[in-house]
């Protein structure tokens, strides 16, 4: 591809490396032991990981997650342990890698984009169910608190509780809560031991911590419900009125025999409406995607944002490279001084984090106390964030000064690379300063610069932080009946959407990515293609 | 050859690695039953439980203080993560399900709308210790008619007076600025009063106290007294004079976007500004600095009492724990006590929930002030539909008062953006 103009001695840091491999011979023997206990101390590590994975991954009962991880931990030791698969050796991290961080996610967010996940709807149906029932357990109004100290007996847990007129009573889920005389009583009169029962210790109850808090013990009377304790040391009259009819898949209120329904949709509801918080997950198919296209409240201002996008993401591409590229130039000629120093400043903005520098930003634009109006134009009031296109002409500003030292790096590394042969062939020629820069220079850095390019402007495409710290996509179209600002950028547009409302809609976040993927893939893809075109000038 | 040699050094070290694992999971659970000599009564060998809690910078240190007399009693460890404020009611919600959540959090009681409806809390039982609280903080922990949560602190914002500039405490909104204005025209202070309004966002929750004075509020209630997310009442009469008259402020620069939190603390530590509004998270720094301040209740602008949004913060027990039992002793035998509660006072500063703790620190005027001013405050809203509300309500906000139109168009405008929010 690019091998065409990359300079040969000119690159000090990688190519010396692949030219001195140890020769064969003695040292092959040497290096080879040192090899091997690197291998294996390399694999021990790997493997001391999965295992813990593994037994981290059953211990939580996620067998498709306790799968993969078997798999891919015997993939590894075969690949590693093994003489044949030598190619894998060269691709296997690369590979885990790229499933991890890249289709893992991928994957996660197309299926999160076919489901209602989000806010009332985070978690799984057995989870809700679970929840509903345990919540809408109600102390009994006025009812005594009971002293409690928690037994055992052949594997078996007990209540032995005092009540608070020193009678004591014991009992168990399956046992109803029954008087016992011989309890023995501490000093301030709560029954802590019986006879032929053991009494937990404190550790012994964080243990089974949850088989203690899922506990009934009932009372003999029928519907005076039941005790419990959250604590270990305090049991409390309970009564629950819903109860989860499996086979009929709805939850009924036995107290007042209403049923509330499976709607589908991830919610129980009753035959007026009422729901049950909360509710969970389900899939449904291509709603989110066909929402983005038919919402009037997001049809509405999509083109003016979708422009604007498109405007914020070219003009930044143009201005930082045109500044970066100007730069480069400037500091490349030989007869300049000092460049080192120049070019170590001109980083500076680089090193700084993009969203610290969009905040220190918006402050230096405040319109009455912020520098550049209160110094640098003696007390001006220019609304620098309020006005859609001062707005828009600061972000685009502030993100010059973001973006320019990248340009500037890049450029000045593809210009070094550049033959000087060819420029003195041009200048023998006969060729301008101009002529040199517009003609050889500039179609010779396009073809390696050109990919740079195109990944900048799908950076700035869905550039979130700029937005979100500098103006928040600000200022705010006021007569809009959807929240939308003049800056407001595509992912920034959506976030709100998804993220500003009452309901934080993850699925249909996910949705609007996949579709903004699918954009930036598509111009990614065309560009590319042309610039091809450019290599072919070489 | 060399590959069976290499197959069995393989397995060699997957063993060792395996020995290593148990070994290192056998240390680590005798030494912590050994640094724990409290809990000898222990008969078995259980392994002891570990509780993570998460908290913010402001509360970490004093709950790590009290967490190390816990854990020496009881033998078992207690982790404080220190988090982000604003994450920790999002991150439970989404990362809780995994199990990877923590046991306990410190949070708002205005997060339980979005906490129950994701089930990330459990219910906790405090049984007679609810008389302990102040009434208005059970009634924040609780949502539909259950307790969430343990109160821990009553916030809320006051006016607060540098009393060197301004000696005698104003008879209203108007006189407060007029004497500002008197002062910025002497030379002796920067603004006439210091509300921070974020340029970006708005500040409705320090602008509460003077729209309310006019007698609007966000929400109508139900029956039951809580809040009805049906009935928004931002665009009433009341909130559109309320709307009019910030822009009149905002025109005159009493009241403007552009200063911002930073500015306006800075300003009033400088002794700059005679007024501001704030809350004890502030105060202290005052205190600090040497500053003469009082604490009182804010003047009224539209001749109606202001009423300040009043926040409970408290602990609350994640339904997804596995340590639930623990985690409810914790919070509610232990924390629930006021020795605990007089502790956290002492390393935080929150105006504390518990009334005996209370009693005892009200001789400080800065707390007493306080909380004189939230007793006439209400609850922050703690259902789902105010996370609607906030943003567009802000944004309002800082449009009127950098007339960007008609103060009652935005407004109103406003007002149906919300409803549609809420309607989904």
């Amino acid at each position: 591809m690019s091998t065409a103009t990359r300079p040969e001695g000119n690159d000090t840091t990688a190519a010396p490396s692949g030219r001195r491999e140890p020769g064969p011979g003695p040292r092959l023997t040497r290096s080879g032991t040192v090899g091997l206990l690197v291998k294996l101390s390399a694999l021990a590590v790997v493997n001391a990981l999965g295992v813990y994975g593994l037994i981290a991954l059953f211990a939580n009962a996620s067998w498709l997650g306790f799968a993969a991880m078997g798999v891919g931990l015997v993939v590894v030791d075969y690949v590693y342990f093994g003489k044949r698969a030598v190619a894998a050796k060269y691709l296997v991290p690369g590979l885990v890698f790229l499933l991890v961080y890249q289709v893992y996610v991928v994957l996660y967010t197309g299926v999160s984009a076919f489901t209602n996940y989000g806010d009332g709807h985070n978690n799984t149906k057995a989870t809700a169910i679970a929840t509903i029932l345990s919540s809408n357990e109600d102390r009994v109004p006025d009812s005594p608190a009971y002293r409690l100290s928690v037994l055992s007996k052949d594997a078996t847990l007990y209540f032995l509780v005092t009540d608070p007129a020193g009678k004591v009573s014991l009992g168990s889920a399956k046992q109803p809560l029954h008087p016992v005389g011989d309890a023995v009583k501490d000093s301030s009169g709560k029954a802590v031991s019986l006879p032929g029962y053991r009494t937990l210790s404190f550790t012994d109850l964080l243990a089974q911590q949850q088989k203690v808090t899922n506990l009934r013990v009932p009372f003999a009377q029928t519907g005076a419900g039941s005790l419990r304790t959250t604590d270990g040391s305090n049991a409390y009259v309970y009564r629950s009125t819903l109860r989860f009819d499996k086979a009929r898949n709805e939850i009924v209120d036995t107290s007042t025999g209403q049923t509330y329904r499976d709607n589908g949709r991830g919610y129980f509801v009753d035959a007026s409406g009422n729901t049950l918080e909360p509710g969970w997950q389900v899939f449904v198919g291509f709603e989110n995607f066909t929402k983005i296209l038919t919402d009037p409240n997001i049809r509405g201002p999509f083109a003016a944002v979708l422009t604007w996008t498109f405007a914020l993401a070219g003009l930044s591409v143009l201005t930082t490279f045109a500044m970066g590229l100007l730069l480069a130039v400037a500091l490349n000629d030989e007869r300049m001084r000092g460049r080192r120093v120049y070019r170590s400043l001109l980083l500076m903005p680089y090193a700084v984090p993009a969203f610290m520098s969009a905040l220190v930003w918006a402050g230096l634009f405040n319109t009455d106390f912020g520098f550049i109006n209160a110094v640098l134009l003696h007390g001006a009031a220019i609304p620098w964030l309020s006005d859609p296109w001062l707005a828009r002409f600061a972000v685009i500003f502030v993100n010059l000064w973001l973006g320019f030292p990248y340009m500037f790096l890049v450029s000045t590394g593809a210009l070094q690379s550049i033959p000087t042969d060819i420029i003195e062939a041009a200048r023998v020629d006969g060729a301008s300063a101009w002529r040199i820069f517009a003609s050889v220079k500039l179609p010779l850095l396009l073809v390696s610069l050109a990919p740079l390019l195109i990944s900048s402007f799908a950076f700035n495409f869905n550039n979130f932080n700029l937005i979100y710290m500098l103006t928040g996509g600000g200022p705010k179209d006021l007569s809009a009946k959807v929240d939308v600002g003049a800056t407001d950028i595509l992912i920034s547009f959506v976030y709100k959407i998804a993220f500003g409302g009452q309901d934080r809609q993850y699925g249909f976040a996910s949705a609007v990515s996949i579709l903004i993927f699918i954009i930036i893939a598509s111009i990614s893809a065309i560009s590319f293609r042309r610039t091809r075109t450019l290599e072919e000038l070489n | 050859m060399r590959r069976d040699l290499q197959a069995i050094a393989g397995a060699a070290g997957v063993m060792l690695l395996a020995s290593a694992c148990g070994g290192a999971a056998s240390t680590s659970a005798s030494s912590s039953t050994a640094a724990a000599p409290a809990a000898s009564t222990a008969v078995s060998s259980a392994p002891t439980a570990t509780l993570v809690i998460w908290a913010d910078d402001t509360r970490a240190k004093p709950l790590q203080a009290v967490a190390a007399k816990f854990q020496a009693e009881k033998g078992v460890t207690v982790k404080v993560v220190q988090k982000d404020f604003g994450k920790i009611r999002d991150d439970l919600i989404s990362q809780g399900p995994s199990g990877q959540g923590p046991d306990i959090i410190v949070g708002a009681h205005d997060w339980l709308g979005k906490l129950v409806q994701n089930g990330a809390v459990a219910p906790i039982e405090l049984g007679d210790k609810a008389g302990l609280f102040q009434k208005v903080a059970i009634d924040a922990m609780s949502y539909d008619g259950k307790i969430y949560g343990l109160p821990y602190a009553v916030e809320n914002v006051a006016w607060v007076r540098n009393t060197a500039l301004a000696p005698n405490p104003a008879k209203n909104f108007a006189d407060a600025i007029a004497t500002g204005q008197a002062l910025v025209k002497a030379g002796k202070a920067k603004f006439p009063l210091a509300i921070q309004v974020d340029a970006k966002n708005g500040d409705p929750y320090h602008l509460y106290p003077v729209q309310t004075s006019f007698g609007s509020f966000v929400f109508g209630t139900k029956a039951d007294g809580s809040y009805d997310p049906s009935k928004l009442e931002l665009d009433n009469a009341a909130g559109l004079a309320f709307a009019k008259q910030l822009a009149a402020w905002g025109k005159a620069k009493v009241i403007s976007s552009s200063i911002s939190f930073d500015i306006a603390k800075k300003a009033f530590l400088d002794g700059q500004v005679p007024y501001t509004i704030t809350g004890p998270w502030n105060t202290t720094d005052f205190t600090k600095a040497g500053l003469k301040f009082v604490v009182e209740p804010i003047p009224s602008a539209g001749g109606q009492v202001s009423r300040p949004f009043v926040g409970v913060q408290g602990f609350f027990i994640s339904n997804f724990s596995k340590n639930k039992l623990l985690a409810n002793d914790f919070v509610v035998n232990y924390l629930g006590t006021p020795e605990v509660a007089k502790a956290l006072y002492d390393t935080g500063g929150r105006p504390p929930a518990m009334i005996s703790v209370f009693d005892q620190v009200k001789s400080d005027p800065v707390i007493a002030g306080f909380g004189q001013v939230g007793a006439e405050g209400q609850p922050l809203p703690a259902i789902p539909a105010m996370d609607a509300v906030w943003s567009e309500w802000g944004s309002a906000e800082v449009a009127i008062m950098q007339g960007k139109g008609d103060p009652v168009q935005i407004w109103k405008a406003m007002a149906n953006r919300i409803r549609a929010k809420i309607a989904g």
